[in-house]
């Protein structure tokens, strides 16, 4: 099993009502008024599900492999292109060493693979202070932020 | 050049700690081999033949003597005394221990220097023209966007598993191409448009390796604010798109051959479009301060063709010869460009030692405001060399084995480190070079041939460039024998940005010990038709594939 985390530390889940793309895209209506998770493989980018994104208390993201960069797009334009304000979970491959750009990029809750040692997890979110790069969590890159 | 101010050490400190802490895990078995290898090849480390390689990276080759003797002792005190100028101007060992890796990093950190990305599928470190920013041709020095390039690249947060490795190249002569930017996965020439303004005329989907592609224009005026977001548009549409089901078609070229150009710039536009106008646009405040770092040096008044170096040209043929060659126009009166050819006989094209390391920095200090460049052909420049030095530099490059005159000719090859070093490679291409240096070691007849491009490649990954050499030989492994595929008329860059092309192979390999001959008859077959200054990429395209293929096969032994 793996564990579940924010950037803080441990979390508890919570329960929603499970749905992959292939299925929610089938039979909407069947899903109506039901508080939805909906999983999304490394092959279903967002232009097929961003529009309506807002459907989904939330959304995780597989990444099948460490090396596997596509999620990280995948999160950063469902925050920055769909507005998107729900839950953003990645799963699958989670690595302590990619939860830094994961952060970055607008996950907030991370299914870290169960052989990672958990205080370097949370050690890792704090690698860099200041990035050069603008991100989900400051839209300013370092050019505007940067003093004198 | 570029000096870091104090957001820049910490990022760097950073990156060495966090890497110290992946290389500790690595060791306790906290991590993975294979998930270890992307976070060492993120930090220039990759296990070759013998032992790792530490890529040490060089931003658009842009080096000060402090780093040139930190190199010196990072040769000298964890490797077996030498490095190597890649051909992306980075600087390479070969030997050293992994368990050293974090503090090498740690050394290089304290002078400014790393080796983030410079191997991985993330984007590369950026290259340019050796001669930014001292010579009167360019439009504006192309140093300052390479270094905004280099900083929004620096750990970017969504593109650090591309499908596959990205290089970007900047150019900013109208009239020659020396970064060679057709061969990059975005290449951006520097234009001004009518208005006076300076923009970016954008390639894309360029690349050597096993299927050699040159870019294509996806934008023809980029305004220079732009650049940043119209960068992380294009990355962005190849990280969701690019394949990542087959290696061999990761790069971005094949995305952008799938698509089509059309279909590229329309998906790459509506990205553009929506972030163009974000905070992640460029502002004038940072293209100011970041070209506030290259202003000119202190230049003092002097003029062209001084006496002492009118006389002793006049004396010393040797001295006029390596004038003639090695020593470029300068924007300032009184001032010239020098290249150090580290291509001399016997030893591997771009090696260096660390004794060099340290009295190349020591000739920095002495005759050139203590900067230095690295060269995408493998060499050294000192850039602001005052005139009336020369005569005095040029003995001491003489003692160093670095004033070879032959800068540009047949012998100034590029020639990647092939089987005698790297685990890729299905042939050695370094004795390829060395039997070519040996054999054609006149230099009245090296001159006599003009300016060629003889580029060696130990395999089809092509780090030796040979697809855009004019002659381009390829070492292939034939049931487990070494052979070498020769090509004909390649091209970088050349007199234009879009004359660059791509090397046409002969016919059957050829053993080892027939490539000389086979350039040999080659070379023969031009000069006997070539009109009066006609170089022999002219006569080649003006003569076909043809004749030169039936002349390399003639008489085979």
């Amino acid at each position: 099993m793996p564990t579940l985390i924010n950037t803080q530390g441990v979390v508890e889940d919570t329960a929603l009502t499970p749905v992959t793309l292939k299925e929610w895209q089938a039979n909407p209506s069947e899903y109506a008024g039901k508080e939805l998770e909906l999983s999304v493989n490394s092959d279903e980018t967002v232009d097929l599900f961003g529009a309506d994104a807002d459907q989904f208390k939330r959304i995780c993201i597989d990444f099948p492999k460490f090396a596997d960069g596509r999620g990280y797009s995948a999160a950063r334009l469902l925050r920055e292109k769909y507005g998107y304000k729900g839950e953003l979970r990645s799963t699958g491959d989670v690595l302590i060493d990619q939860l830094f750009f994961m952060k970055r990029c607008g996950f907030d809750t991370f299914a870290l693979r169960e052989d990672q040692v958990l205080e370097d997890a949370i050690a890792a979110f704090s690698t860099f202070t200041n990035p050069y790069q603008n991100d989900v969590q400051d839209q300013r890159p370092l050019f505007r932020r940067r003093q004198g | 050049m570029y000096v870091y101010d104090e957001y820049d050490q910490q990022l760097l400190n950073e990156r060495v700690a966090q890497f110290k802490g992946q290389t500790e895990r690595y060791f306790a078995g906290k991590i993975a081999e294979d998930e270890f290898l992307p976070l060492r090849l993120q930090n220039g480390i990759y296990v070759q033949r013998y032992a790792p390689m530490l890529r040490i990276a060089v931003p658009y080759g842009a080096l000060n003597s402090a780093q040139f003797r930190k190199l010196g002792h990072i040769a000298r005190t964890y490797d077996k005394g030498y490095a190597h100028i890649s051909t992306r101007q980075n600087v390479q060992f070969n030997w050293p221990a992994l368990e050293d890796c974090p503090q090498i990093l740690a050394e290089l950190a304290e002078v400014q220097m790393h080796a983030v990305q410079t191997s991985g599928n993330c984007i590369r470190n950026t290259t340019t023209d050796e001669y930014a920013g001292v010579i009167a041709e360019e439009i504006v020095d192309p140093r300052p966007y390479c270094e905004v390039i280099r900083q929004w690249s620096t750990f970017h947060p969504e593109f650090a598993f591309l499908p596959r490795k990205f290089k970007i190249a900047v150019n900013a002569v109208p009239t020659e191409d020396r970064a060679a930017i057709a061969m990059h996965d975005v290449g951006l020439n520097i234009v001004k448009n009518d208005a006076g303004e300076i923009g970016f005329r954008v390639l894309v989907g360029g690349g050597l390796g096993r299927t050699p592609i040159l870019g294509d224009y996806i934008n023809e005026f980029l305004p220079e604010e732009d650049l940043l977001t119209y960068l992380d548009a294009i990355i962005r549409v190849y990280n969701q798109f690019g394949n990542r089901k087959q290696k061999y078609k990761a790069l971005i070229k094949f995305l952008v051959k799938a698509l089509g150009m059309d279909r590229m710039r329309e998906l790459v536009n509506e990205e553009f479009g929506r972030i163009k106008d974000g905070e992640g646009k460029l502002t004038q405040a940072e293209i100011e301060r970041v070209k506030k770092h290259f202003t000119d040096p202190d230049y003092k008044a002097l003029s062209d063709e001084p006496a002492e170096l009118v006389s002793a040209r006049e004396e010393n043929k040797a001295f006029a010869r390596w004038l003639d060659r090695n020593v470029r126009k300068h924007k300032k009166p009184g001032y010239a460009v020098v290249t150090l050819t580290l291509k001399k006989i016997g030893t591997p094209p771009g090696d260096i030692t660390a004794e060099q390391f340290d009295q190349v920095a020591d000739l920095a200090d002495e005759y050139s405001f203590g900067e230095l460049r690295s060269t995408h052909h493998q060499n050294l420049v000192l850039a602001d060399v005052e005139q009336t030095q020369l005569f005095a530099l040029w003995q001491k490059l003489k003692a160093l084995g670095f004033a070879t005159p032959t800068l540009g000719l047949l012998t100034d090859m590029i020639c990647c480190p092939g089987g005698d070093f790297c685990a890729l490679a299905n042939a050695k291409s370094i004795p390829i070079s060395q039997d070519i240096q040996k054999r054609f070691d006149d230099l009245d007849y090296l001159n006599d041939l003009g300016e060629i491009d003889l580029n060696i490649s130990g395999c089809m990954n092509a780090c030796g460039h040979h697809h855009v050499g004019n002659i381009g030989i390829l070492g292939v492994d034939k049931g487990g024998e070494e052979f070498y595929q020769v090509t004909l008329g390649g091209n970088s860059g050349g007199n234009k940005a879009d004359d660059a092309s791509l090397g046409k192979i002969v016919g059957p390999s050829f053993a080892r010990e027939e490539v000389a001959d086979v350039v040999a008859k080659i070379l023969d077959y031009y000069v006997a038709q070539r009109t009066e200054g006609e170089s022999f990429l002219e006569v080649y395209r003006r003569l076909g594939h043809g004749p030169f293929k039936e002349v390399a096969y003639a008489d085979a032994n």
